[in-house]
């Protein structure tokens, strides 16, 4: 039986974490369908069509899943769902609005944030704050699954020529409209993408601080910006910036965290890293516990001379 | 309009967890216990709605050990008014409470459920929107502002690009994001008149659902090691690790 995945897209392209959804779904071994729902959204569905690996993309284009409210977008993924062994989506934000709701429309459960694949009916999945590893078996008729973006590699966006084919679905639920959005701007590249994060905590002491002193190393680099929760709370930068627990999962090849102790909530978010740097003025911050290289010393004097030396 | 709020019992977010030697799971015998962090959260906005005139009667309900009950009565000192105890031996999953809250829903008929955005132990993240869907109602999920306004919720919901609002017909399911609230502290004559608050006792019999979990635990393993690695004096040296040794810039 064929599996599913719910691609996210803002209607113009498709998101990284939809092609590493494609490529965890790869491993189930079935064929794989993707279903764009969004309005005007035709390129992202030939986007999808292009990616190596995908039988069929479904596509539905209809007003009322332009803001992709779970309301109506998991109606549309229930209705489709008995044809589906298992149907994935990423763990983001996005997924994990709308995937648990369409499982309880089929009276599922969700395998959530899936870093691994065993069978199947059989995942792995952190708990705890990453601080341990359950591997699970699921009797669900259909297995509704949320993967992690960085456990898995992105499959390949371009070699593929599925067939699209237009479905729908009952469009306005009538429970919910969308109101606006303010999302944040940045040049930078995005968080969870990102080859290099530049991350500053609490220990940067004010939002003017961590444009003069985190963002100028994080330019110099080409890397993006992430945060503490202590950090976002304070005001310093927005929430989206947070890494943890209950904010982004990064994985990126270099974390630099600057300013951060490290709560085991942090470490859940950067501890799967390549290669950390931490620089904490407190030599026994627990940070350096998982950091490969650590400077003990003043943010303010290491991070500028790190800036201007690179 | 009536609010239910859902508080989970769950190790306390401090605690250093020990995983059993057999594999079969995560140490909660003899650890410290707390009300799930975003649960907290939930009690709090709902007691804020009641003290704002929005809501007239707040109602918190767990599912768990005799124990679970601990955490209602913090949840009334925090200004809950009643609690519902389902007493569950053994595993629930969060599909078998969005089952049996579904049932007390339909009892009790709350104009909002707030819930936490996910438990700190599983975190699976997903009761609240399975419920929002057997019940067919809106959900505003991650919630970092709820305004309520005649018959409608105007839910701030944090994304991964930033902020979104979306308007949703009441009754609805809220679940909490860290910044919606600071919860209070529950003060000392708060806590003295929580234990003679009501707390109703039902089971999973009376309810009639079915919770066997659908997820089996096959094992638990603590999670790969880091090697903790060097300290280096000076940002030279650092720079040359990272080009050299590390060949990641
Ligand atoms: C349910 C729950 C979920 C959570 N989720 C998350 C999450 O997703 N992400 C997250 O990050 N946190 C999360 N937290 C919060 C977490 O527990 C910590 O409170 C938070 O990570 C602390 O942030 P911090 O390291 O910036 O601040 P602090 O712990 O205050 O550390 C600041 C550090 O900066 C250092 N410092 C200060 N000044 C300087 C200087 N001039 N130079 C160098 N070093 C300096 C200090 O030595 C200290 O180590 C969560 C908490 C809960 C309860
Ligand atoms: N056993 C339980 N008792 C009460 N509430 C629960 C229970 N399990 C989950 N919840 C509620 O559902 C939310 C999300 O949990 P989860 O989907 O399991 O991560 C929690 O924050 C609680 O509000």
């Amino acid at each position: 039986m064929t599996t599913l995945i719910l691609a996210e897209h803002d209607n113009a392209h498709l998101k990284p974490s939809t092609l590493h959804t494609i490529a965890a779904a790869a491993k189930l071994g079935a064929p794989v369908a993707v279903l764009v729902a969004g309005q005007n959204c035709a390129a992202v569905a030939a986007e999808a069509a292009a990616v190596t690996g995908i039988a069929e993309v479904l596509h539905a284009d209809n007003a009322a899943y332009a803001n992709f409210l779970a309301e109506n977008v998991a109606a549309l993924v229930a209705k489709l769902a008995p044809s589906y062994a298992h149907i994935l989506a990423p763990a983001t934000s996005f997924g994990k609005n709308i995937l648990p709701r369409a499982a309880g429309l089929c009276d599922c459960a969700v395998v959530s944030d899936i870093i691994a694949i065993e069978g199947t009916d059989t995942f792995v999945r952190p708990i705890y704050a990453g601080n341990a590893i359950a591997t699970v078996k699921s009797t669900d008729k259909i297995k509704f699954i949320t993967v992690r973006s960085t456990a898995f590699d992105a499959a390949t966006a371009t070699g593929g020529n599925a067939a699209v084919k237009a479905v729908d679905g009952a469009g306005d639920a009538g429970l919910s409209a969308f109101v606006g959005a303010e999302l944040s701007k940045s040049e930078r590249p995005e968080l969870t993408a990102a080859r290099i994060v530049v991350s500053g905590g609490r220990g940067v002491g004010s939002g003017e601080n961590f444009k003069m002193v985190i963002e100028p190393l994080a330019d110099k680099l080409g890397a993006a910006v992430g945060a503490s929760r202590a950090a976002v709370d304070a005001g310093y930068v927005p929430n989206d910036y947070q890494v943890g627990q209950t904010g982004k999962v990064v994985a990126p090849d270099l974390y630099i965290a600057a300013g951060i102790s490290g709560a085991i909530q942090h470490l859940a978010g950067m501890k799967g890293s390549k290669v950390i740097v931490a620089i904490n003025k407190d030599p026994d911050a627990p940070i350096f516990a998982v950091a490969d290289y650590g400077i003990v010393g003043d943010l303010f004097d290491v991070v500028p001379a790190l800036t201007s030396k690179l | 309009m009536k609010i239910l709020v859902t508080v989970k019992r769950v190790i306390d977010y401090n605690v250093k967890i020990r995983i059993k030697a057999d594999g079969s799971g995560v140490e909660t015998q003899n650890v410290k216990m707390s009300m799930n962090p975003f649960d907290e959260i939930a009690v709090e906005e709902a007691v804020r709605l009641k003290e704002k005139g929005i809501a007239s009667e707040v109602v918190a309900v767990t599912f768990g050990p005799t124990q679970a009950q601990e955490t209602l009565r913090t949840a009334m000192a925090m200004g809950v008014d009643r609690a519902i105890y389902i007493a569950v031996e053994g595993e629930i999953q969060s599909l078998g409470v969005a089952r049996a809250l579904k049932k007390i829903i339909d009892k009790e008929q709350p104009g909002l459920v707030i819930m936490g955005k996910q438990a700190i132990d599983n975190d699976s993240s997903q009761t609240g929107p399975i419920l929002a869907a057997m019940l067919g109602w809106p959900q505003g999920t991650f919630a970092s502002k709820v305004d309520i306004a005649g018959d409608k919720a105007h839910v701030t919901r944090e994304i991964d690009g930033g902020l979104e609002t979306v308007a949703l017909k009441l009754p609805a399911v809220v679940t909490t994001d860290l910044r919606l609230n600071e919860p209070r502290y529950a003060s000392l004559p708060n806590i003295m008149k929580a234990k003679k608050k009501p707390l109703e006792t039902m089971t999973l019999a009376e309810l009639d659902v079915d919770v066997t979990p659908t997820l089996q635990v096959l094992k638990v393993e603590p999670p790969p090691v880091r090697k903790g690695g060097i300290k280096v004096p000076d940002v030279d040296t650092l720079i040359d690790k990272l080009k050299n040794e590390a060949k990641v810039i």
